[in-house]
Protein backbone atom coordinates (compact mmCIF):
# COMPACT_ATOMS: atom_id res chain seq x y z
CA UNK A 1 0.00 0.00 0.00
CA UNK A 2 2.72 2.81 0.76
CA UNK A 3 4.60 1.03 -1.73
CA UNK A 4 2.11 1.75 -4.50
CA UNK A 5 1.37 5.21 -3.13
CA UNK A 6 5.14 6.49 -3.21
CA UNK A 7 4.86 4.76 -7.17
CA UNK A 8 2.11 7.26 -8.05
CA UNK A 9 3.87 10.21 -6.34
CA UNK A 10 7.29 9.14 -7.93
CA UNK A 11 5.13 9.46 -11.31
CA UNK A 12 4.15 12.98 -10.80
CA UNK A 13 7.06 13.79 -8.97
CA UNK A 14 9.30 12.91 -12.39
CA UNK A 15 6.93 14.98 -14.12
CA UNK A 16 7.39 18.36 -11.43
CA UNK A 17 11.28 17.57 -11.43
CA UNK A 18 11.89 17.97 -15.20
CA UNK A 19 9.94 21.66 -14.75
CA UNK A 20 10.79 22.36 -11.17
CA UNK A 21 12.65 25.63 -12.05
CA UNK A 22 10.00 26.98 -14.87
CA UNK A 23 7.37 25.68 -12.49
CA UNK A 24 8.65 28.06 -9.29
CA UNK A 25 9.02 30.57 -11.26
CA UNK A 26 5.57 30.57 -12.80
CA UNK A 27 4.17 30.47 -9.58
CA UNK A 28 5.85 33.71 -8.35
CA UNK A 29 4.11 35.62 -10.34
CA UNK A 30 0.60 36.31 -8.99
CA UNK A 31 1.65 36.01 -5.51
CA UNK A 32 3.99 39.23 -6.07
CA UNK A 33 1.00 40.63 -7.97
CA UNK A 34 -1.02 39.92 -4.91
CA UNK A 35 1.69 41.24 -3.07
CA UNK A 36 2.49 44.76 -5.08
CA UNK A 37 -1.39 45.36 -5.55
CA UNK A 38 -2.72 44.74 -1.93
CA UNK A 39 0.55 44.73 0.17
CA UNK A 40 2.13 48.22 -1.09
CA UNK A 41 -0.74 49.62 -2.84
CA UNK A 42 -4.10 49.01 -1.09
CA UNK A 43 -2.35 48.28 2.19
CA UNK A 44 -1.02 51.73 2.20
CA UNK A 45 -4.01 53.24 1.91
CA UNK A 46 -6.49 51.61 3.59
CA UNK A 47 -6.21 51.33 7.40
CA UNK A 48 -7.01 47.25 8.25
CA UNK A 49 -8.41 45.53 11.41
CA UNK A 50 -5.46 45.73 14.02
CA UNK A 51 -2.69 46.19 12.28
CA UNK A 52 -0.88 46.58 8.69
CA UNK A 53 -2.47 45.22 6.02
CA UNK A 54 -0.42 43.37 4.40
CA UNK A 55 -0.03 41.38 7.41
CA UNK A 56 -3.67 40.90 7.55
CA UNK A 57 -3.46 39.60 3.64
CA UNK A 58 -0.74 37.17 3.47
CA UNK A 59 -2.29 34.70 5.15
CA UNK A 60 -5.13 35.00 2.78
CA UNK A 61 -2.72 34.97 -0.33
CA UNK A 62 -1.29 31.70 1.02
CA UNK A 63 -5.02 30.31 1.42
CA UNK A 64 -6.10 30.84 -1.86
CA UNK A 65 -3.15 30.06 -3.35
CA UNK A 66 -2.46 26.90 -2.10
CA UNK A 67 -5.79 26.06 -2.85
CA UNK A 68 -6.02 26.74 -6.32
CA UNK A 69 -2.13 25.14 -6.78
CA UNK A 70 -3.33 21.31 -5.04
CA UNK A 71 -6.79 21.41 -6.97
CA UNK A 72 -5.35 21.75 -10.32
CA UNK A 73 -2.42 19.73 -9.68
CA UNK A 74 -4.54 17.18 -9.15
CA UNK A 75 -8.04 18.28 -11.11
CA UNK A 76 -7.27 18.89 -14.44
CA UNK A 77 -4.29 16.56 -15.28
CA UNK A 78 -6.38 13.56 -13.75
CA UNK A 79 -9.62 14.42 -15.43
CA UNK A 80 -7.29 14.60 -19.22
CA UNK A 81 -6.30 10.79 -17.84
CA UNK A 82 -9.33 9.97 -17.49
CA UNK A 83 -11.07 11.09 -20.56
CA UNK A 84 -8.37 11.89 -23.33
CA UNK A 85 -5.46 10.11 -22.31
CA UNK A 86 -6.98 7.17 -21.05
CA UNK A 87 -3.42 6.57 -18.67
CA UNK A 88 -5.65 6.40 -15.33
CA UNK A 89 -6.80 2.62 -17.45
CA UNK A 90 -3.05 1.85 -16.53
CA UNK A 91 -3.82 2.38 -12.53
CA UNK A 92 -7.16 0.76 -13.24
CA UNK A 93 -5.67 -2.37 -14.68
CA UNK A 94 -2.68 -2.87 -12.35
CA UNK A 95 -2.61 -4.58 -9.30
CA UNK A 96 -2.66 -1.68 -6.58
CA UNK A 97 -6.01 -0.35 -4.79
CA UNK A 98 -7.89 2.56 -5.99
CA UNK A 99 -7.22 4.17 -1.89
CA UNK A 100 -3.05 3.82 -2.66
CA UNK A 101 -4.43 6.34 -6.12
CA UNK A 102 -6.23 8.44 -4.54
CA UNK A 103 -3.73 8.86 -1.82
CA UNK A 104 -0.73 8.99 -4.04
CA UNK A 105 -2.43 11.56 -6.20
CA UNK A 106 -3.26 14.08 -3.28
CA UNK A 107 0.05 13.40 -1.97
CA UNK A 108 1.24 14.98 -5.18
CA UNK A 109 -0.87 17.75 -5.19
CA UNK A 110 -0.32 18.65 -1.80
CA UNK A 111 3.48 18.68 -2.71
CA UNK A 112 2.89 21.27 -5.44
CA UNK A 113 0.94 23.15 -3.11
CA UNK A 114 3.44 23.35 -0.66
CA UNK A 115 6.43 24.25 -2.93
CA UNK A 116 4.47 27.29 -3.90
CA UNK A 117 3.15 28.48 -0.40
CA UNK A 118 7.03 28.09 0.56
CA UNK A 119 7.75 30.54 -2.33
CA UNK A 120 4.94 33.11 -1.06
CA UNK A 121 6.34 32.61 2.20
CA UNK A 122 9.64 33.99 1.44
CA UNK A 123 8.27 36.38 -0.78
CA UNK A 124 6.20 37.99 1.69
CA UNK A 125 9.36 38.15 4.15
CA UNK A 126 10.90 40.08 1.26
CA UNK A 127 7.54 41.81 0.99
CA UNK A 128 7.95 43.17 4.79
CA UNK A 129 5.55 41.09 6.55
CA UNK A 130 5.13 40.05 9.63
CA UNK A 131 4.01 36.64 10.66
CA UNK A 132 4.86 33.59 13.26
CA UNK A 133 5.44 30.64 10.81
CA UNK A 134 5.21 27.76 13.39
CA UNK A 135 3.85 24.51 13.35
CA UNK A 136 0.70 25.18 13.72
CA UNK A 137 0.77 27.10 10.45
CA UNK A 138 2.27 24.60 8.38
CA UNK A 139 -0.40 22.13 9.88
CA UNK A 140 -3.01 24.45 8.44
CA UNK A 141 -1.50 25.38 5.30
CA UNK A 142 -0.75 21.32 4.78
CA UNK A 143 -4.11 20.84 5.69
CA UNK A 144 -5.42 23.09 2.95
CA UNK A 145 -3.51 21.68 0.77
CA UNK A 146 -5.05 18.35 1.67
CA UNK A 147 -8.22 19.29 1.32
CA UNK A 148 -8.22 20.78 -2.07
CA UNK A 149 -6.20 18.32 -3.24
CA UNK A 150 -8.60 15.89 -2.68
CA UNK A 151 -11.30 18.11 -4.23
CA UNK A 152 -9.58 18.26 -7.11
CA UNK A 153 -9.88 14.51 -7.71
CA UNK A 154 -13.51 15.00 -6.77
CA UNK A 155 -14.00 17.38 -9.53
CA UNK A 156 -12.00 15.55 -12.28
CA UNK A 157 -13.92 12.33 -11.40
CA UNK A 158 -17.13 14.21 -11.95
CA UNK A 159 -16.58 16.77 -14.61
CA UNK A 160 -17.66 15.40 -18.20
CA UNK A 161 -14.83 17.78 -20.24
CA UNK A 162 -11.75 19.77 -19.87
CA UNK A 163 -14.34 22.92 -20.57
CA UNK A 164 -16.38 21.52 -17.21
CA UNK A 165 -12.88 21.51 -15.09
CA UNK A 166 -12.72 25.28 -16.21
CA UNK A 167 -15.93 26.21 -15.14
CA UNK A 168 -16.05 24.52 -12.00
CA UNK A 169 -12.21 26.45 -11.39
CA UNK A 170 -14.84 29.81 -12.33
CA UNK A 171 -17.67 29.10 -10.64
CA UNK A 172 -16.40 27.63 -7.75
CA UNK A 173 -12.70 28.64 -6.71
CA UNK A 174 -12.57 31.87 -8.27
CA UNK A 175 -15.48 33.37 -6.01
CA UNK A 176 -14.15 30.73 -2.91
CA UNK A 177 -10.47 32.94 -3.63
CA UNK A 178 -12.17 36.46 -3.49
CA UNK A 179 -14.80 35.98 -0.90
CA UNK A 180 -13.61 33.03 1.84
CA UNK A 181 -11.90 35.68 4.15
CA UNK A 182 -8.83 35.82 2.18
CA UNK A 183 -8.40 39.69 1.42
CA UNK A 184 -11.14 41.23 4.07
CA UNK A 185 -13.17 39.79 6.49
CA UNK A 186 -17.37 38.72 6.15
CA UNK A 187 -18.20 40.69 9.05
CA UNK A 188 -19.36 44.11 7.14
CA UNK A 189 -21.22 41.24 4.18
CA UNK A 190 -25.15 40.87 4.65
CA UNK A 191 -26.01 37.90 7.42
CA UNK A 192 -27.06 35.64 4.64
CA UNK A 193 -23.67 35.74 2.40
CA UNK A 194 -21.97 35.49 5.72
CA UNK A 195 -23.72 32.36 6.87
CA UNK A 196 -22.91 31.21 3.51
CA UNK A 197 -19.26 31.89 3.81
CA UNK A 198 -19.16 29.83 6.84
CA UNK A 199 -20.19 26.42 5.13
CA UNK A 200 -17.09 26.99 2.50
CA UNK A 201 -13.91 25.59 3.44
CA UNK A 202 -11.69 28.03 2.84
CA UNK A 203 -13.04 30.50 4.97
CA UNK A 204 -11.93 28.30 7.33
CA UNK A 205 -8.67 27.97 6.53
CA UNK A 206 -8.75 32.08 6.17
CA UNK A 207 -9.55 31.85 9.79
CA UNK A 208 -7.23 29.47 11.14
CA UNK A 209 -4.21 30.51 9.13
CA UNK A 210 -4.58 33.98 10.68
CA UNK A 211 -4.88 32.67 14.04
CA UNK A 212 -1.58 30.73 13.73
CA UNK A 213 0.14 33.78 12.12
CA UNK A 214 -1.00 36.18 14.70
CA UNK A 215 -0.64 34.06 18.34
CA UNK A 216 0.46 31.30 17.07
CA UNK A 217 -2.86 29.34 18.30
CA UNK A 218 -4.77 26.36 16.34
CA UNK A 219 -8.47 27.38 15.34
CA UNK A 220 -9.83 23.92 16.37
CA UNK A 221 -13.54 24.19 14.92
CA UNK A 222 -11.47 25.84 12.01
CA UNK A 223 -9.17 22.44 11.63
CA UNK A 224 -11.60 20.42 12.87
CA UNK A 225 -14.41 21.38 9.60
CA UNK A 226 -11.30 21.21 7.44
CA UNK A 227 -10.29 17.94 8.62
CA UNK A 228 -14.04 16.78 7.76
CA UNK A 229 -14.04 18.34 4.38
CA UNK A 230 -10.91 16.18 3.76
CA UNK A 231 -11.48 13.29 4.77
CA UNK A 232 -15.48 13.40 3.06
CA UNK A 233 -13.79 14.23 -0.18
CA UNK A 234 -10.98 11.21 0.03
CA UNK A 235 -14.02 9.17 0.45
CA UNK A 236 -16.09 10.58 -2.29
CA UNK A 237 -12.52 10.21 -4.42
CA UNK A 238 -12.23 6.51 -3.39
CA UNK A 239 -16.00 5.89 -4.40
CA UNK A 240 -15.65 6.96 -7.69
CA UNK A 241 -12.63 5.26 -8.41
CA UNK A 242 -14.45 2.25 -8.01
CA UNK A 243 -17.10 2.96 -10.23
CA UNK A 244 -15.18 4.18 -12.82
CA UNK A 245 -16.33 1.61 -15.06
CA UNK A 246 -18.92 1.71 -18.03
CA UNK B 1 -7.62 -20.68 -19.90
CA UNK B 2 -10.45 -18.62 -20.13
CA UNK B 3 -14.14 -19.47 -20.49
CA UNK B 4 -16.66 -17.62 -20.86
CA UNK B 5 -20.64 -18.21 -20.75
CA UNK B 6 -23.58 -16.16 -21.65
CA UNK B 7 -21.49 -13.06 -21.29
CA UNK B 8 -24.20 -10.15 -22.24
CA UNK B 9 -23.66 -6.06 -21.85
CA UNK B 10 -26.03 -3.31 -22.73
CA UNK B 11 -25.80 0.27 -22.88
CA UNK B 12 -28.67 1.62 -22.23
CA UNK B 13 -30.84 0.17 -24.81
CA UNK B 14 -27.41 -0.64 -27.32
CA UNK B 15 -26.71 -4.87 -26.85
CA UNK B 16 -22.80 -4.45 -27.09
CA UNK B 17 -22.91 -8.36 -26.23
CA UNK B 18 -25.08 -11.09 -26.59
CA UNK B 19 -24.86 -14.22 -25.02
CA UNK B 20 -21.81 -14.77 -26.11
CA UNK B 21 -20.14 -18.26 -25.19
CA UNK B 22 -16.45 -19.05 -25.87
CA UNK B 23 -13.24 -20.73 -24.49
CA UNK B 24 -10.08 -20.09 -25.04
CA UNK B 25 -8.01 -22.74 -24.36
CA UNK B 26 -3.76 -22.67 -22.80
CA UNK B 27 -1.32 -21.39 -25.05
CA UNK B 28 -3.84 -20.63 -28.52
CA UNK B 29 -3.91 -17.63 -30.17
CA UNK B 30 -7.46 -16.98 -30.11
CA UNK B 31 -8.69 -14.20 -33.01
CA UNK B 32 -11.86 -11.77 -31.77
CA UNK B 33 -12.64 -11.06 -35.84
CA UNK B 34 -15.46 -8.56 -36.59
CA UNK B 35 -16.01 -5.39 -38.00
CA UNK B 36 -16.56 -2.03 -36.00
CA UNK B 37 -18.98 -1.96 -33.52
CA UNK B 38 -18.99 -5.67 -33.41
CA UNK B 39 -18.78 -5.58 -29.31
CA UNK B 40 -14.93 -7.00 -29.49
CA UNK B 41 -13.47 -4.11 -27.32
CA UNK B 42 -16.09 -4.41 -24.84
CA UNK B 43 -15.53 -8.13 -24.62
CA UNK B 44 -11.76 -7.23 -23.58
CA UNK B 45 -12.87 -4.86 -21.70
CA UNK B 46 -14.59 -6.98 -19.26
CA UNK B 47 -12.05 -9.50 -19.24
CA UNK B 48 -10.15 -6.14 -17.86
CA UNK B 49 -12.57 -5.35 -15.37
CA UNK B 50 -12.62 -1.91 -17.28
CA UNK B 51 -16.19 -2.13 -18.40
CA UNK B 52 -19.17 -3.96 -16.26
CA UNK B 53 -20.84 -7.03 -17.57
CA UNK B 54 -24.68 -7.55 -17.07
CA UNK B 55 -25.14 -11.14 -16.94
CA UNK B 56 -23.04 -13.98 -17.92
CA UNK B 57 -19.99 -16.04 -15.97
CA UNK B 58 -16.41 -15.59 -16.84
CA UNK B 59 -13.65 -17.48 -15.58
CA UNK B 60 -9.76 -16.83 -15.97
CA UNK B 61 -7.29 -19.68 -15.09
CA UNK B 62 -10.35 -21.39 -13.02
CA UNK B 63 -11.26 -18.08 -11.21
CA UNK B 64 -14.21 -16.37 -11.36
CA UNK B 65 -13.92 -13.06 -12.59
CA UNK B 66 -15.30 -10.23 -9.99
CA UNK B 67 -15.34 -6.21 -10.95
CA UNK B 68 -13.14 -5.76 -7.50
CA UNK B 69 -11.01 -8.45 -7.37
CA UNK B 70 -7.45 -7.57 -8.76
CA UNK B 71 -6.55 -10.81 -8.28
CA UNK B 72 -6.10 -12.06 -11.41
CA UNK B 73 -4.71 -8.70 -13.32
CA UNK B 74 -0.93 -10.05 -12.65
CA UNK B 75 -1.55 -13.24 -15.04
CA UNK B 76 -2.86 -10.59 -17.68
CA UNK B 77 -0.87 -8.03 -20.12
CA UNK B 78 -3.16 -5.85 -21.68
CA UNK B 79 -2.35 -4.06 -25.18
CA UNK B 80 -5.63 -1.67 -25.50
CA UNK B 81 -6.63 -0.39 -28.73
CA UNK B 82 -6.45 3.29 -27.86
CA UNK B 83 -2.70 4.24 -27.48
CA UNK B 84 -2.68 5.06 -23.41
CA UNK B 85 1.07 5.30 -22.64
CA UNK B 86 1.78 8.84 -20.33
CA UNK B 87 3.10 11.48 -22.64
CA UNK B 88 4.80 13.32 -19.96
CA UNK B 89 7.29 10.05 -19.48
CA UNK B 90 10.38 8.92 -21.83
CA UNK B 91 9.99 5.37 -23.13
CA UNK B 92 11.87 3.68 -19.78
CA UNK B 93 9.76 5.38 -17.70
CA UNK B 94 6.71 4.44 -18.87
CA UNK B 95 8.12 0.73 -18.58
CA UNK B 96 9.59 1.88 -15.17
CA UNK B 97 6.27 2.78 -14.02
CA UNK B 98 4.96 -0.10 -15.10
CA UNK B 99 7.59 -2.36 -13.35
CA UNK B 100 6.79 -0.81 -10.04
CA UNK B 101 2.73 -0.76 -10.29
CA UNK B 102 3.04 -4.57 -10.91
CA UNK B 103 5.58 -4.67 -7.82
CA UNK B 104 8.37 -6.49 -10.03
CA UNK B 105 12.02 -6.19 -7.72
CA UNK B 106 14.39 -3.21 -8.91
CA UNK B 107 16.80 -5.72 -9.99
CA UNK B 108 14.12 -8.08 -12.12
CA UNK B 109 12.78 -4.21 -13.57
CA UNK B 110 16.33 -3.10 -15.04
CA UNK B 111 16.73 -6.53 -16.70
CA UNK B 112 13.29 -7.39 -17.73
CA UNK B 113 13.39 -3.99 -19.10
CA UNK B 114 16.53 -4.13 -21.02
CA UNK B 115 15.68 -7.51 -22.34
CA UNK B 116 12.06 -6.04 -23.58
CA UNK B 117 13.45 -2.95 -25.02
CA UNK B 118 15.68 -4.80 -27.34
CA UNK B 119 13.32 -7.60 -27.73
CA UNK B 120 10.43 -4.91 -29.47
CA UNK B 121 13.83 -3.08 -31.14
CA UNK B 122 13.25 0.03 -29.10
CA UNK B 123 16.40 -0.18 -27.25
CA UNK B 124 18.13 3.16 -28.84
CA UNK B 125 14.81 4.88 -28.10
CA UNK B 126 15.17 4.18 -24.20
CA UNK B 127 14.95 8.20 -23.04
CA UNK B 128 12.93 9.43 -25.87
CA UNK B 129 9.07 11.08 -25.26
CA UNK B 130 6.75 8.72 -26.37
CA UNK B 131 5.18 11.32 -28.46
CA UNK B 132 8.05 11.46 -30.45
CA UNK B 133 7.85 7.71 -31.37
CA UNK B 134 6.07 6.65 -34.52
CA UNK B 135 2.70 4.75 -34.23
CA UNK B 136 4.41 1.25 -34.64
CA UNK B 137 6.33 1.93 -32.11
CA UNK B 138 3.81 2.79 -29.57
CA UNK B 139 2.32 -0.22 -30.24
CA UNK B 140 5.67 -2.30 -29.75
CA UNK B 141 6.08 -0.13 -26.09
CA UNK B 142 2.85 -1.18 -25.18
CA UNK B 143 3.11 -4.45 -26.22
CA UNK B 144 6.81 -4.71 -24.45
CA UNK B 145 4.63 -2.51 -21.08
CA UNK B 146 2.52 -5.47 -21.49
CA UNK B 147 4.60 -8.35 -21.39
CA UNK B 148 6.73 -6.81 -18.20
CA UNK B 149 5.37 -8.53 -15.58
CA UNK B 150 5.71 -11.58 -17.38
CA UNK B 151 1.82 -12.41 -17.48
CA UNK B 152 0.23 -15.97 -18.56
CA UNK B 153 -2.14 -14.54 -20.86
CA UNK B 154 -2.23 -11.18 -23.38
CA UNK B 155 -5.00 -9.42 -24.68
CA UNK B 156 -4.39 -7.53 -28.35
CA UNK B 157 -7.23 -5.01 -29.17
CA UNK B 158 -6.42 -4.15 -32.41
CA UNK B 159 -2.65 -4.40 -32.56
CA UNK B 160 -2.37 -3.22 -36.14
CA UNK B 161 -4.63 -0.55 -36.85
CA UNK B 162 -3.32 2.20 -38.62
CA UNK B 163 0.04 0.56 -39.07
CA UNK B 164 2.07 -0.24 -42.59
CA UNK B 165 2.13 -3.01 -43.96
CA UNK B 166 5.57 -3.47 -43.08
CA UNK B 167 5.62 -2.76 -39.49
CA UNK B 168 2.17 -4.93 -39.58
CA UNK B 169 4.45 -7.83 -40.35
CA UNK B 170 6.70 -7.48 -37.97
CA UNK B 171 4.18 -6.93 -35.05
CA UNK B 172 2.79 -10.37 -36.28
CA UNK B 173 6.36 -11.98 -36.06
CA UNK B 174 6.40 -10.76 -32.54
CA UNK B 175 2.69 -11.84 -31.28
CA UNK B 176 3.83 -15.58 -32.83
CA UNK B 177 6.98 -15.73 -31.49
CA UNK B 178 5.57 -14.90 -28.38
CA UNK B 179 2.92 -17.46 -28.49
CA UNK B 180 5.34 -20.36 -29.39
CA UNK B 181 6.92 -19.03 -25.35
CA UNK B 182 3.66 -20.53 -24.40
CA UNK B 183 1.82 -16.95 -23.71
CA UNK B 184 -1.79 -17.21 -24.31
CA UNK B 185 -2.91 -14.51 -26.78
CA UNK B 186 -6.21 -13.28 -27.44
CA UNK B 187 -6.37 -10.90 -30.07
CA UNK B 188 -9.15 -8.89 -31.61
CA UNK B 189 -9.20 -7.35 -35.47
CA UNK B 190 -11.19 -6.49 -38.38
CA UNK B 191 -8.08 -7.31 -40.61
CA UNK B 192 -9.36 -10.97 -42.10
CA UNK B 193 -5.81 -11.61 -43.04
CA UNK B 194 -4.58 -11.14 -39.55
CA UNK B 195 -6.79 -13.55 -37.96
CA UNK B 196 -5.68 -16.09 -40.84
CA UNK B 197 -2.29 -15.23 -40.27
CA UNK B 198 -1.73 -16.01 -36.73
CA UNK B 199 -5.04 -17.05 -35.42
CA UNK B 200 -5.50 -21.02 -34.47
CA UNK B 201 -8.84 -20.64 -33.38
CA UNK B 202 -11.53 -17.53 -34.96
CA UNK B 203 -14.63 -16.05 -33.01
CA UNK B 204 -16.68 -14.06 -35.79
CA UNK B 205 -18.50 -11.11 -34.11
CA UNK B 206 -21.27 -9.51 -35.34
CA UNK B 207 -23.69 -6.91 -33.33
CA UNK B 208 -22.40 -8.03 -30.73
CA UNK B 209 -23.42 -11.91 -31.02
CA UNK B 210 -20.86 -14.52 -31.66
CA UNK B 211 -21.96 -16.24 -34.88
CA UNK B 212 -19.24 -18.77 -35.56
CA UNK B 213 -16.10 -19.78 -33.61
CA UNK B 214 -14.06 -22.35 -35.11
CA UNK B 215 -10.27 -22.84 -36.68
CA UNK B 216 -9.67 -20.80 -40.07
CA UNK B 217 -9.71 -24.38 -41.51
CA UNK B 218 -12.76 -25.35 -40.46
CA UNK B 219 -14.52 -22.63 -41.59
CA UNK B 220 -12.64 -22.46 -44.87
CA UNK B 221 -13.73 -26.45 -45.39
CA UNK B 222 -17.24 -25.83 -44.17
CA UNK B 223 -18.12 -23.28 -46.68
CA UNK B 224 -16.29 -25.37 -49.64
CA UNK B 225 -12.41 -25.07 -50.31
CA UNK B 226 -12.77 -23.63 -53.50
CA UNK B 227 -14.20 -20.37 -54.97
CA UNK B 228 -15.65 -19.20 -58.10
CA UNK B 229 -15.95 -15.79 -58.66
CA UNK B 230 -17.44 -14.11 -61.70
CA UNK B 231 -19.77 -10.70 -62.75
CA UNK B 232 -22.82 -10.70 -63.48
CA UNK B 233 -25.00 -8.08 -64.45
CA UNK B 234 -26.31 -8.37 -60.29
CA UNK B 235 -22.36 -7.65 -59.49
CA UNK B 236 -19.94 -10.30 -58.23
CA UNK B 237 -21.24 -13.50 -57.92
CA UNK B 238 -19.53 -16.45 -55.57
CA UNK B 239 -19.94 -20.07 -55.45
CA UNK B 240 -18.69 -22.56 -53.06
CA UNK B 241 -17.29 -26.10 -53.74
CA UNK B 242 -15.73 -28.69 -52.16
CA UNK B 243 -13.87 -30.20 -54.73
CA UNK B 244 -11.46 -28.83 -57.18
CA UNK B 245 -12.84 -31.06 -60.50
CA UNK B 246 -16.91 -29.48 -59.32
CA UNK B 247 -15.26 -26.29 -59.45
CA UNK B 248 -13.67 -26.15 -63.03
CA UNK B 249 -16.77 -27.88 -64.43
CA UNK B 250 -18.61 -25.02 -63.05
CA UNK B 251 -16.56 -22.50 -64.74
CA UNK B 252 -16.55 -24.14 -68.39
CA UNK B 253 -20.45 -23.90 -67.97
CA UNK B 254 -20.62 -20.50 -67.35
CA UNK B 255 -19.91 -18.20 -70.74
CA UNK B 256 -18.49 -15.11 -68.89
CA UNK B 257 -14.77 -14.70 -67.15
CA UNK B 258 -14.53 -16.66 -64.10
CA UNK B 259 -11.75 -17.30 -61.67
CA UNK B 260 -10.93 -20.33 -58.90
CA UNK B 261 -9.43 -19.19 -55.78
CA UNK B 262 -9.10 -20.51 -52.33
CA UNK B 263 -11.83 -19.76 -49.90
CA UNK B 264 -11.14 -16.82 -47.19
CA UNK B 265 -12.56 -15.54 -44.06
CA UNK B 266 -14.46 -12.88 -45.82
CA UNK B 267 -16.37 -15.06 -47.76
CA UNK B 268 -16.64 -16.91 -44.39
CA UNK B 269 -18.12 -13.54 -42.81
CA UNK B 270 -19.73 -12.35 -45.92
CA UNK B 271 -22.15 -15.82 -46.09
CA UNK B 272 -22.74 -15.64 -42.30
CA UNK B 273 -23.55 -11.92 -42.37
CA UNK B 274 -24.44 -10.89 -46.05
CA UNK B 275 -21.82 -8.55 -45.56
CA UNK B 276 -18.59 -7.46 -45.33
CA UNK B 277 -16.13 -7.17 -42.83
CA UNK B 278 -14.47 -3.79 -43.60
CA UNK B 279 -16.30 -1.69 -45.99
N1 LIG C 1 -18.86 3.57 -23.41
C1 LIG C 1 -19.84 3.25 -24.26
N2 LIG C 1 -21.06 3.79 -24.12
C2 LIG C 1 -22.06 3.48 -24.95
N3 LIG C 1 -21.95 2.63 -25.97
C3 LIG C 1 -20.76 2.04 -26.18
C4 LIG C 1 -19.65 2.32 -25.33
N4 LIG C 1 -18.60 1.60 -25.77
C5 LIG C 1 -19.04 0.90 -26.83
N5 LIG C 1 -20.34 1.15 -27.09
C6 LIG C 1 -21.16 0.54 -28.14
O1 LIG C 1 -21.04 -0.86 -28.06
C7 LIG C 1 -20.93 -1.43 -29.33
C8 LIG C 1 -19.66 -2.26 -29.41
O2 LIG C 1 -18.54 -1.42 -29.41
P1 LIG C 1 -17.05 -1.95 -29.37
O3 LIG C 1 -16.95 -3.00 -28.33
O4 LIG C 1 -16.16 -0.78 -29.24
O5 LIG C 1 -16.88 -2.60 -30.80
P2 LIG C 1 -15.57 -3.01 -31.59
O6 LIG C 1 -14.42 -2.95 -30.66
O7 LIG C 1 -15.86 -4.38 -32.09
O8 LIG C 1 -15.43 -2.03 -32.71
C9 LIG C 1 -20.98 -0.29 -30.33
O9 LIG C 1 -22.30 -0.21 -30.81
C10 LIG C 1 -20.62 0.91 -29.52
O10 LIG C 1 -21.25 2.04 -30.03
MG1 LIG D 1 -12.69 -1.94 -30.85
Amino acid sequence: MIYDIITVCWRDWLVLKRRLGRFILARMISPILYLVAFGWGLGSQIQAYQGRYIDFVVPGILALNSMLLSFNAVGSPLNMSRLYHKTLEEYLVAPISYTSFVFGKILSGMLRGFISSSVIILLAYLFGAHFKLGLVFWFVLVLNCALFAALGFVAAMYMGSHEEMANFNTYVLTPMSFLCGTFFTADRLPVLMQYVLEVLPLTHTSHALRQAAGSGELLWSSALVMILYTAGFIGISIVKMRQCKE
Amino acid sequence: MISINKLTKKYGERTALAEVSLTIGQGEIFGLLGPNGAGKTTLIRILNRLTAFDSGEITMQGTPLTMNSKALQTAIGLVPQHINLDGELTVLENLELHGRLYHLPKEERKVRIKELLSYVELADRADDFVQKLSGGMKRRLMIARALLHQPRLLFLDEPTVGLDPQVRRRLWDLILSLSSQGLTVLLTTHYIEEAEALCQRVAIMEKGRLIACDTPQAMRQKLGTYAVEWVDSAGIKTEFFTERPKALSFIEQLAGNAVLRDTNLEDVFVELTGRKVSP
